[in-house]
């Protein structure tokens, strides 16, 4: 990317341990403003651990993790999430007996500020600032095609959809980097192109960098711009997709070669 | 007879921008707000696109292809264009590449208003083929960014250039709408057509000024109508209610924020005057009920009991017999418990005229909804007559009626039984076609294609196309469409054809509706894959063939159409679609396609046997082909002689 030299993320040397478990060992990779990267591997690879790391949820045993340049092994959740990143979960997690909108409206709770006091008499600052969260979400909302269910509650909704709720949730905190935990799983083919025709226009819409986890190979060939591969817990791969596809180790990763 | 200072439009427009300035003229729910646009709005928009597209070089006569759901700035478009000198050729925005293609070529469009990049991407292939086609013009610029065809551009640019026109010809516009007259094409209504190429109607600023302002005085529309525009913009019905009758008495026009939304939509703006054909009437009804079937038991038992009091009521109000005094007495609680709750949820509380119209309506359909409260009536009309021929008064509403003419329009029957009508409303000719214009002018008379005739209280009443009514080989009269809708009251059939014209019986080919024959099958534990397997399971064809003999049984009262009972039917192993050409967009079948496509279906009704194998070509939604294989059983149905006895 031509705008900024350093990259959005850059992972650097780390490993994650689970008691004698080691889930990641010594990743490093990058990515970069703009681009969609997927993060493919068998079952048990680190993808989510991976993912967990960037957002949070794990601190890495060893190694550093640099998010625009600057030191954040350390962050917690919350403050991962006030730097701009953003995320779906591999099982889709609503709060299920609210309203889609209400929803994707606790996505901008990060971007709201004044008085608890103001918020509970929805006075002054508090109501304009509401008005232009719920003009900003209505975008998304528009964006995702989810008008005709934005007073269904979460929880009655069909799968798909509810994936869907997700992102539109996600991209209300307005990320700079969208992790995306399986985003197809469990969707039937119409689904999936939607899906993908989402991703890619959240990225070209928002300029939003995504990095996603993925099994379905087609969904990943098609849509991202790089793809990064792990096998128990190392990179083995990082490249373009049809460089990656082409990948003895990835081969031999994905039909199960014996491990030394 | 119209003031020359009204005679088109843009002049009516830039009246009400004067009399009705602060008046909402049109209403889009956007990024799920109701965003308003008064009367000096709407015009100030429209100048601005009619400048920008003079700005391209449009001169007086050219057409602007209009394309996209309803939206306000395909009405400015529209409005625009005229303003210009221009036509307005509205197109089914789910029309395939090809249908715009044949349309857009054929009116010669040198501009298309498009609504978003699906319309956009279409358009630019159509442009491959005609490259009469300049420029394209789009709303929403969402997934556009990365377009670089030169013909292209947005709404927002155009309006840019617009004003920039305006600086060196600030009295362009002012003049351009002067020069307009009455006589002048309106718009070109492309007509579904159930036969051959599609025909555009040319309906002139007189025409629909004079249609529109006779039917506004006949149910006292006021500029304070609220009215939802959600049927296709290319549909001369929406063109009428939506444009020309919204200009006329200046009410507001409302535009629903996407296709699904469309019932909740209703819900907020609470309209006054609505019109929906049959189809979706029950679609709204469906809604309903399966909310109800899903409340608590106390609850339903409640509705229900209400709901047939309601409809008793109703029939006896149709009947003109009295109402029982107990029905009376509970009336107003039932106003109180359900009737004024279920109006409310559907949207329709505010209401004063509804209509209904095109295809014939299910009897407890219209009863549901008139029982209600809801003033539903039925109207008739087409595109060549400015949409509107007869409509039912207020507290004159028959079931199986359209009505008497509207002032000014006259109607008779011709001899052989065909409808012919007169007015001012009359159509201009097919636009380069004077072949068909000449078939369907005859002087000032045209010829509707329908078969009617007047009931003995002057009401209209249409039975079939007038070429569709056939003869069976013993002589009996058989007009299929009475025969089909008559099937499709049942909620299990969806689409029906009938046969029958020269042969010794009527024979049917049925399409069941998927979801209702598909619960069935689900609460009785019959398992299907497809709706080829479930069309063709025993005990489907044993629940239609019910449905079939109640029509027969319906029929033995009739004298003349007694002996035109169904003696055979099949059920279609595909569903009609208007993609495969074999039902029109507005869902008309097209007899004469089907009757050559299945043809060795229909010889088989007239054979032995029992059943039938078929291969048939599907076309999908990008336009690919594939072919389906299937046996197709056929089954026989009691027929009835007169009360009583059953004959075959």
């Amino acid at each position: 990317m031509t705008d900024a030299p350093t990259p959005l993320l850059e992972v650097d040397e780390v490993s994650v341990r689970f008691g004698a478990v080691q889930a990641l060992e010594r990743v490093s990779l990058e990515i970069r403003r703009g681009e969609i990267v997927a993060i493919i591997g068998p079952n048990g690879a680190g993808k989510t651990t991976l993912l967990n790391v960037v957002s949070g949820f794990y601190h890495p045993s060893e190694g550093r993790l640099r998010f625009e340049g600057s030191d954040r092994t350390h962050l917690r959740p919350y403050d991962v999430a006030a730097l701009g990143v953003a995320r779906t979960f591999q099982n889709v997690a609503l709060f299920k007996g609210m309203s889609v909108l209400d929803n994707v409206m606790t996505g901008r709770l990060l971007k709201m500020r004044g008085s608890f006091l103001l918020e509970a008499l929805h006075w002054g600052p508090a109501r304009r600032q509401e008005l232009e969260h719920r003009a900003f979400v209505e975008r998304i909302i528009d964006f995702l095609e989810i008008e005709a269910i934005r007073k269904a509650p979460a929880g009655k909704l069909p799968y798909g959809l509810q994936k869907r709720v997700e992102l539109a949730r996600a991209l209300a905190a307005e990320p700079k980097l969208l992790l995306l935990d399986e985003p197809m799983a469990g969707m039937n083919v119409e689904e999936k192109e939607d899906m993908c025709r989402f991703i890619l226009g959240v990225n070209d819409e928002f300029g939003t960098t995504i990095a996603l986890i993925e099994h379905d190979m087609s969904v990943v060939m098609d849509i991202s711009h790089r793809v990064i591969a792990l096998d128990y817990g190392r990179k083995i791969a990082d490249g373009r997709p049809d460089e990656v596809r082409a990948d003895q180790g990835v081969i031999d990763a994905y039909l199960g070669v014996a491990h030394a | 007879m119209l003031d020359p200072a009204l005679d088109t439009f843009p002049k009516i427009a830039l009246a009400n921008a004067q009399r009705f300035a602060g008046r909402t003229a049109i209403r889009e729910k956007d990024l799920g707000i109701w965003q308003s646009y008064t009367w000096s709005e709407y015009v100030e928009q429209a100048r601005l696109i009619a400048l920008g597209l003079a700005a391209l070089g449009f001169t007086r006569g050219d057409k602007t292809a209009v394309v996209g759901d309803n939206r306000p700035a395909l009405y400015w478009a529209m409005l625009a264009t005229q303003s210009l000198g221009g036509v307005p050729v509205p197109l089914y925005q789910d029309s395939i590449e090809k249908e715009l293609e044949f349309i857009v070529d054929h009116a010669g469009a040198r501009f298309a208003v498009v609504e978003d990049q699906e319309q956009v991407d279409k358009m630019l292939h159509v442009r491959a083929q005609c490259p009469g086609l300049e420029y394209v013009i789009y709303d929403d610029p969402r997934g556009l960014r990365h377009y670089s065809e030169p013909c292209l551009l947005s709404l927002q640019e155009l309006q840019e250039r617009g004003r920039k026109f305006a600086q060196d010809n600030p009295d362009h516009f002012e003049r351009e709408v002067a020069r307009g007259q009455a006589e002048d094409t309106a718009v070109i209504a492309y007509t579904s057509g159930t036969t051959g190429q599609p025909k555009g109607a040319m309906l002139s600023h007189r025409n629909l000024i004079a249609t529109a302002k006779s039917a506004v005085a006949r149910e006292r529309l006021t500029e304070a109508e609220e009215v939802m525009a959600y049927l296709p913009m290319a549909w001369i019905g929406d063109h009428m209610f939506s444009f020309s009758q919204s200009m006329v008495a200046g009410f507001t026009t409302n535009c629903p924020e996407s296709a699904a939304t469309v019932l909740a939509d209703l819900k907020e703006i609470g309209p006054t005057y609505f019109f929906a054909p049959p189809r979706i009437w029950e679609n709204i009804l469906t809604s309903v009920m399966i909310r109800v079937e899903d409340s608590a038991w106390p609850k339903r038992r409640l509705v229900h009991f209400f709901l047939d009091l309601a409809r008793r009521m109703e029939r006896c109000r149709l009947a003109h017999r009295p109402i029982a005094l107990r029905d009376r007495l509970l009336a107003p609680l039932g106003r109180l418990l359900v009737w004024g709750p279920l109006r409310d949820n559907l949207g329709m509380s505010r209401i004063r005229i509804a209509y209904t119209a095109g295809e014939a309506i299910g009897p407890e359909l219209f009863e549901f909804y008139r029982s209600l409260g809801i003033n539903v009536k039925q109207l008739y009309g087409m595109t060549e007559s400015s949409a509107l021929i007869c409509i039912q008064a207020d507290g004159d509403v028959k079931l199986d009626t359209v009505g008497p003419p509207l002032p000014g329009v006259e109607v008779r029957v011709s001899p052989s039984g065909e409808v012919l009508y007169r007015s001012p409303g009359v159509f201009q000719g097919y636009y380069k076609n004077p072949q068909a214009t000449a078939e369907t002018l005859e002087g000032e008379w045209v010829h509707s294609g329908d078969a009617g005739f007047f009931d003995k209280d002057g009401h209209l009443k249409i039975i079939d196309r007038a070429r569709d009514v056939g003869r069976l080989a013993s002589g009996t009269i058989f007009a299929p469409k009475y025969l089909e809708n008559k099937l499709k009251f049942s909620t299990y059939v969806k689409e029906a054809v009938c046969v029958g014209d020269a042969r010794p019986y009527v024979a049917a080919l049925l399409n069941i509706d998927l979801v209702s024959v598909g619960n069935w099958a689900e609460r009785r534990g019959l398992a299907y894959t497809s709706y080829t397997d479930l069309a063709q399971k025993p005990e489907v064809y044993e629940l239609i063939r019910q449905e079939v003999v109640r029509v027969n049984r319906s029929l033995r009262e009739d004298d003349t159409l007694r002996g035109a009972q169904i003696r055979r039917f099949l059920l279609l192993h595909k569903e009609l679609d208007p993609d495969d050409q074999e039902i029109t967009r507005t869902r008309k079948v097209r007899r004469g396609f089907i009757s050559q496509k299945y043809a060795p279906l229909i010889e088989a009704l007239y054979g032995e046997g029992d059943s039938v194998q078929v291969e048939a070509q599907v076309t999908y939604e990008d336009g690919r082909t594939a072919t389906v294989r299937a046996a197709v059983r056929l089954s026989d149905a009691e027929t009835f002689a007169d009360a009583g006895g059953t004959s075959a």
